[in-house]
């Protein structure tokens, strides 16, 4: 321990304390803008660049700032003098010297932390004019939208990119006051490696990173009399919707998020968790066939677009191990368009399919040529779940007032199985539910796995036992941690049977598209165990029992895993560039 | 049969530059022809420092310094006082004052005041030949450290001799070595900082291009005292010709075992790799140059830790100058007390100035620290060009200060020029008389620091980015007097803001001249006008009735039809509508038309 | 390779001479030898070089051989002027190859002035 006087109050700290931590033990605020510290999944932005936590420290000839610098013994920090508070108000005017100010009409509205550092110091004036840096925006992938005139070089994107996803998109490109966070070679984001998980959006103090917005083109559809606008909703959407019309974090909303859906105009309100618990079926089924000596083991689980963008890129070479199961949202978009507009009659070219998501990457996959049937999209838009809020809010819904309604019928039928999709482990559990069950042919008595579950560990490891045979599982969520799992399968330093693996860290309960959690973590936790919560109070657990899933492959699709099944449910994978 | 006589022809980038290369090939084919190539030896060494006056050729024994030497001045060399022993005397240093012919270097007065310990060998020998530098007393120093000091010895002997970093920061090189060598890893590094930046400033180059063994026996000897195995060389890529010599070098060394393995049959090894820089002025940063060895964005990180405990690879770092390298082996050899006997009480030993702007002798100059600024400039630098009045001058590179006359007597040391708001830097001088302003010298220095920005932290990519459109409006004639208060203010937050050493200096510049020079600030903004008549913006343009024939040729080029008046007599600018464009002024044969 | 620093030492003893034509020290001896169209004709170049190859034989390390035009006496030629440090130079005449070695062994290093070729002094 080591001793520091802040502000003449003296107090202990551990070795290795930052200014800004020791002075909030004894609850001084020290304002900050570029840090951020999300310290479970071990990203801690220290660039240091806003120099907005600037504090004086007596003998050191500059200001220091309280983020980035540690205490040491015997430290006099002074936080609110009038040349640290001069410093920090003038940074803040230099930053919005460089900033547009459409803040009326800007994505972040309410949302902006520099809009709030800018209240919080209560800037009124900005004394500082000149030239403003203008550049090119970007929605090239239809996902992601940068909008560089907004990056105020915090640099958090790029911490996120190469220290937790390990994609390396971003750096900061050109010199001086040109200086920007870009892609290499400032190219089109749909030309890199990027997989659009949208963690970078994430962490975004500004509107410089956002989602490309369907927000309209969902409204037009909606307006048009001649579509049939269908939605579905991801697991993840009931358990952080809440929060944008101020419940508290964790709060499961799943009956008023259908009402609104219903309130907005959408024909037939379905569930993503409908085609999760298809997906089940197929992947189960392709899993025992691989246990079978048919394919290649580890088999992967393929439902993130964006882990499923990533291993292209990064491990072209691996391609024949992931499940080839479409994503459950792309399942359920071919199955509302053949199978659902057969059985009730509507022309296929009429229905919209619209997504609620947590997802950005689903903006993209959307897009994918083999994802595509005759050239047509299965899914028409892909909204996450802040745009829902914001057609919420717009249409003047009281969302905290709805009653409680059910999804529509069949296509909005689903078991617990397909609720705990939303969060790291979730897939795997509820393929180990179904595959226990077929390899065996016994009832599952405990269907929960916690061997797979949790937040903190980014590798999980299991043991299941089948029988008389040992299933070793993975779980990677958090793209850096599915490489280091991918290298090690590469190198045979480690096997296993099934692995799963999300790209967001906590899986897409912490998606790219979700409320903003402005570095606390403990939100999506609570989201997490929303799902779990929710997974218990379904009467029905196992993919395989679900009624109307079970009724479709008897009218429709035939056999699992059959030729029918694998036109509509199966896709297939392309090595990518690295750049 | 022995060598008798020598000539020595510069092989500095600067004399190269001048066509040096094709003298030395004359000088070589006329001692052919003349047949006394078995007596008489031509060769090329490093830097004399003395480049206003290159290419330089010096005749050894006979000690006769020629300057300006051209193709023809070879074979009259070689004719005259080669094969007949008279001086040629059209090529000898003409001392302006006097008129008189030096032909001894000595005698010269740029090399008067001079004493060379870091470019003790440049001009010396032939940098390409590592036997000459051993002749020298080269890696004796390297031979002592190793068979008969302790590493502590070692570092006691550095810190003693008051050496203190030659790059900019002036930190106590011993103590910097002290602390790597405390740092507990089983790996450790050397990095020379040879990424040279400040414009006008060539020392580093100078002494990697004329005597690279000094900086790698100085590397060395740091990498014996702190530990280390490995050391690399963070070169500009601008330098070829350092990087030639220094591949040489390293070669050599390696082939005679003074790099490589168990050196002089010790336990010690070292060797080194050059890392070749892109130029980015931000890369002389420490932390920077260390991110772009690691083959990242070469941009600084905040500090602490230091290099010395974090540095390269995540091991302890030690970095330094190259110019602090060359000092070593000397201090080494002649001992620490030697070294602390020059200079100043905090100041010990010489510093190497690169003299320009407007001196007569622009070059490079090592001199004890001490010596005043005066004499750089009047003494070695014989005086302002033209017979001007001296203005000020500016030291320590972009982010140094401006000094005016009255402080011309100050002693220089490190810190001497801080106090006065400027720095050491790593030795420019940039010397400015009656016809630059102020305002404008401010602004061309922020207008580099912007440039080389590395854009990281708000206080310099956006502070300076507005300090500079603030200067941009006083020397357009816009400026307001909240504009000075503005000025002064955010050029201090962006000092006491930035996260590194560029931005915390970059306003030097501007605090200097808005502390020494005000009024003439004062007159841009509030009169409107700039004293030195260079801010075009702010220039009249006047006719001088006496001086004016009326040949109407103003009138008729006037792009804004602002000249009056008629044939054969006295014209008038209106200057409400003059652009200021000054074609009046270039077209007038009769230098009638003046601007102030 | 080198080994150690005595290994050192000799390579520095070995090129030492390739350094000693570019020291300058007014504590030099100085050996000026007439070097015009009169002096080369009587034979200053072989004089020059015997002077120069005899200080390097008897490890003289302070003295230095400078050609110089002419001295005027160009009967006598080759010239040769030493120069001792304080005191006055001594012209000696007619100084071939042998008379040369003589001069730098008897007057250059032991400070003997060859009274018999003197022509000036």
């Amino acid at each position: 321990m080591i001793n520091v006087t802040i502000n003449d109050i003296k107090l202990q700290v551990p070795e290795g304390t930052t200014i800004l931590d020791a002075a909030k033990m004894v609850n001084i605020n020290i304002p900050t803008l570029c840090h951020l510290n999300l310290h479970d999944i071990k990203m801690v932005n220290r660039t240091a660049s806003c120099r907005v936590c600037l504090v004086e420290v007596e003998g050191r000839r500059n200001l220091a700032p309280a983020c980035a610098t540690e205490c040491f013994d015997g430290m006099i920090i002074r936080t609110n003098t009038k040349r640290a508070i001069r410093a920090r108000r003038t940074m803040v005017e230099l930053l919005l010297s460089d900033h547009p100010t459409d803040c009326l009409v800007c994505e972040k509205n309410g949302n902006c932390d520099l809009q709030r550092i800018a209240a919080e110091l209560g800037i009124r004036k900005i004394r500082f004019e000149g030239e403003q840096s203008t550049y090119q925006k970007d929605s090239s992938s239809g996902a992601l939208y940068r909008n560089p005139d907004k990056c105020i070089m915090c640099r958090r994107c790029e911490t996120m990119c190469n220290e937790v996803q390990t994609c390396s998109v971003y750096s900061a490109i050109d010199r001086g006051f040109e200086t920007v966070v870009g892609p290499a070679f400032n190219l089109p984001m749909l030309d890199t490696q990027c997989t659009f998980c949208g963690q970078c959006v994430s962490v975004c103090p500004t509107a410089a990173l956002t989602e490309v917005s369907y927000v309209q083109d969902v409204w037009n559809a909606l307006h048009d009399p001649d579509k049939y606008v269908i939605a579905q909703t991801a697991p993840a959407i009931r358990v952080a919707l809440g929060e944008e019309f101020g419940l508290k974090p964790g709060t499961i909303v799943t009956g008023k998020m259908v009402a609104a859906l219903r309130r907005l105009g959408f024909k037939k309100v379905f569930d993503t968790d409908f085609a999760a618990d298809v997906t089940i079926m197929e992947e189960a089924k392709e899993f025992i066939d691989r246990l079978n000596g048919k394919g290649r083991l580890p088999i992967l689980t393929s439902c993130c677009p964006s882990w499923v963008k990533f291993i292209e890129h990064q491990f072209p070479e691996l391609l024949d191990i992931p499940s080839t199961c479409k994503s459950p949202h792309m399942m359920f978009g071919a199955i509302a368009k053949t199978y659902f507009a057969e059985k009730f009659n509507i022309p296929a070219d009429k229905i919209v399919v619209v997504s609620v998501m947590p997802c950005i990457a689903k903006k993209y996959e959307i897009q994918r040529e083999e994802l595509k049937s005759d050239g047509v999209q299965n899914v028409d838009y892909v909204i996450t779940t802040r745009e829902f809020a914001k057609m919420i809010r717009e249409a003047g819904i009281d969302f905290t007032k709805l009653p409680d309604e059910d999804f529509d019928n069949p296509l909005g039928e689903s078991t617990g199985a397909s609720v705990i999709f939303g969060t790291t482990g979730g897939v795997i559990e509820a393929a180990l539910r179904t595959a226990y069950e077929w390899a065996t042919g016994e009832t599952l008595q405990d269907v929960e796995f916690h061997g797979v579950r949790g937040f903190e560990d980014g590798l999980k490891e299991a043991t299941v036992k089948l029988k008389d045979m040992e299933l070793k599982i993975g779980v990677a969520h958090g793209l850096g941690n599915a490489r280091r799992l991918l290298e090690d399968i590469r190198d045979g330093k480690r096997f296993y049977h099934a692995i799963e693996i999300m790209a967001c860290p906590g899986g897409c309960i912490d998606g790219g598209g979700q409320p903003y959690h402005h570095g606390n973590l403990e939100i999506v936790k609570a989201r997490m165990n929303a799902l779990y919560e929710e997974d218990r109070r379904k009467p029905l657990r196992k993919s395989h029992e679900n009624p109307a899933v079970l009724k479709m492959y008897e009218e429709y699709i035939g056999e699992i895993g059959g030729h029918k099944a694998h036109k509509l449910l199966h896709t297939h994978y392309t090595p990518r560039e690295k750049i | 049969m022995p060598i008798r006589m020598e000539l020595l022809v510069c092989g500095g980038t600067g004399c190269q530059a001048s066509n040096s290369n094709r003298v030395l090939d004359v000088l070589k084919e006329e001692i052919k022809k003349a047949n006394l190539q078995s007596e008489v030896n031509v060769l090329m060494t490093g830097c004399f420092g003395f480049c206003e006056k290159g290419p330089i050729v010096k005749v050894m024994p006979d000690n006769v310094f020629y300057v300006e030497v051209d193709e023809d001045a070879a074979r009259k060399i070689v004719a005259e006082h080669v094969v007949k022993g008279r001086v040629y005397q059209e090529k000898l240093y003409v001392e302006p004052d006097t008129h008189e012919k030096l032909s001894e270097q000595s005698k010269i007065p740029f090399y008067k005041k001079q004493l060379r310990i870091a470019l003790r060998n440049c001009g010396k020998i032939d940098p390409e030949n590592i036997n000459e530098y051993i002749a020298a007393d080269g890696y004796m120093a390297l031979g002592k450290v190793l068979t008969e000091m302790t590493p502590e010895e070692v570092i006691d002997v550095v810190k003693r001799s008051g050496l203190r970093g030659r790059g900019g920061g002036g930190f106590p090189t011993g103590v910097k070595w002290e602390a790597t060598r405390k740092s507990k890893s089983d790996i450790k590094y050397v990095i020379c900082n040879a990424d040279e930046g400040d414009p006008g400033a060539f020392m580093d180059r100078s002494i990697l291009e004329g005597d690279p063994h000094s900086v790698l026996e100085g590397m060395a000897i740091a990498a014996y005292a702190i530990g280390a195995q490995f050391g690399y060389i963070y070169v500009r890529a601008e330098y070829p010709l350092a990087i030639h010599r220094l591949r040489i070098a390293i070669n050599q060394a390696r082939e005679l075992g003074l790099l490589g393995k168990n050196i002089f049959g010790t336990d010690f090894s070292f060797d080194v790799e050059i890392k070749i820089g892109a130029g980015a002025f931000i890369c002389g940063e420490e932390t920077a140059l260390i991110n772009s060895i690691e083959g990242g964005r070469g941009e600084p990180t905040v500090k602490p830790p230091y290099p010395a405990q974090v540095g390269l690879w995540k091991k302890p770092t030690n970095i330094n100058n190259v110019e602090t390298f060359a000092n070593i082996a000397p201090i080494i050899l002649n001992g620490a007390d030697w070294f602390a006997s020059i200079g100043t009480e905090k100041s010990k030993g010489t510093k190497v100035f690169a003299l320009a702007g407007k001196v007569n002798n622009v070059g490079l100059v090592e001199v004890p620290m001490g010596i005043t600024l005066r004499e750089i400039i009047y003494d070695l630098g014989g005086g302002i060009k033209g017979g001007k009045k001296f203005k000020a001058v500016q030291t320590g590179g972009p982010s140094g200060g401006c000094i005016p006359a009255e402080h011309l007597d100050t002693p220089i040391d490190y810190d001497n020029l801080t106090a006065l708001g400027s720095m050491m830097g790593s030795g420019g001088m940039i010397v400015m008389d009656e016809d630059d302003c102020m305002v404008n010298i401010a602004k061309f220095y922020l207008e580099f620091s912007c440039d080389e920005s590395c854009g990281r932290c708000t206080a310099c990519r956006i502070g300076n980015k507005r300090l500079l459109e603030i200067l941009n409006k006083i020397t357009e004639g816009k400026g307001e007097m909240e504009d000075l208060e503005m000025l002064k203010e955010l050029a201090e937050t962006v000092r006491d803001s930035s996260l590194c050493g560029l931005g915390q200096t970059s306003p030097n510049p501007v605090l200097s001249t808005m502390k020494f020079f005000y009024d003439e600030y004062l007159a841009h903004v509030r009169d409107k006008e700039c004293p030195a008549g260079v801010c075009k913006e702010l220039l009249k343009y006047y006719i001088i009735p006496e001086k004016c024939v009326g040949c109407t040729a103003c009138a008729r080029v006037c792009p804004v039809n602002v000249i009056h008046g008629e044939p054969k007599k006295v014209h008038v600018i209106d200057r409400d509508g003059c652009i200021k464009c000054g074609q009046c002024y270039n077209t007038c044969r009769f230098g009638a038309i003046t601007r102030k | 390779m080198i080994k150690s620093l005595e290994e050192l030492k000799q390579i520095r003893e070995k090129y030492k001479d390739t350094l000693q034509n570019r020291e300058t020290n007014e504590d030099k001896v100085k050996i000026l030898v007439g070097m015009a169209t009169c002096g080369i004709a009587a034979g200053a170049r072989n004089t020059i070089n015997a002077i120069v190859e005899e200080i390097r034989n008897e490890h003289i390390d302070n003295a230095v051989v400078v050609q110089t035009g002419c001295m005027g006496f160009c009967y006598a030629e080759p010239t040769v002027e030493v120069r001792m440090p304080n005191k006055e130079p001594v012209l000696y005449g007619k100084v071939d190859s042998e008379k040369a070695k003589e001069i730098v062994k008897r007057h250059v290093k032991n400070g003997e002035v060859i009274k018999e070729w003197v022509l000036r002094g």
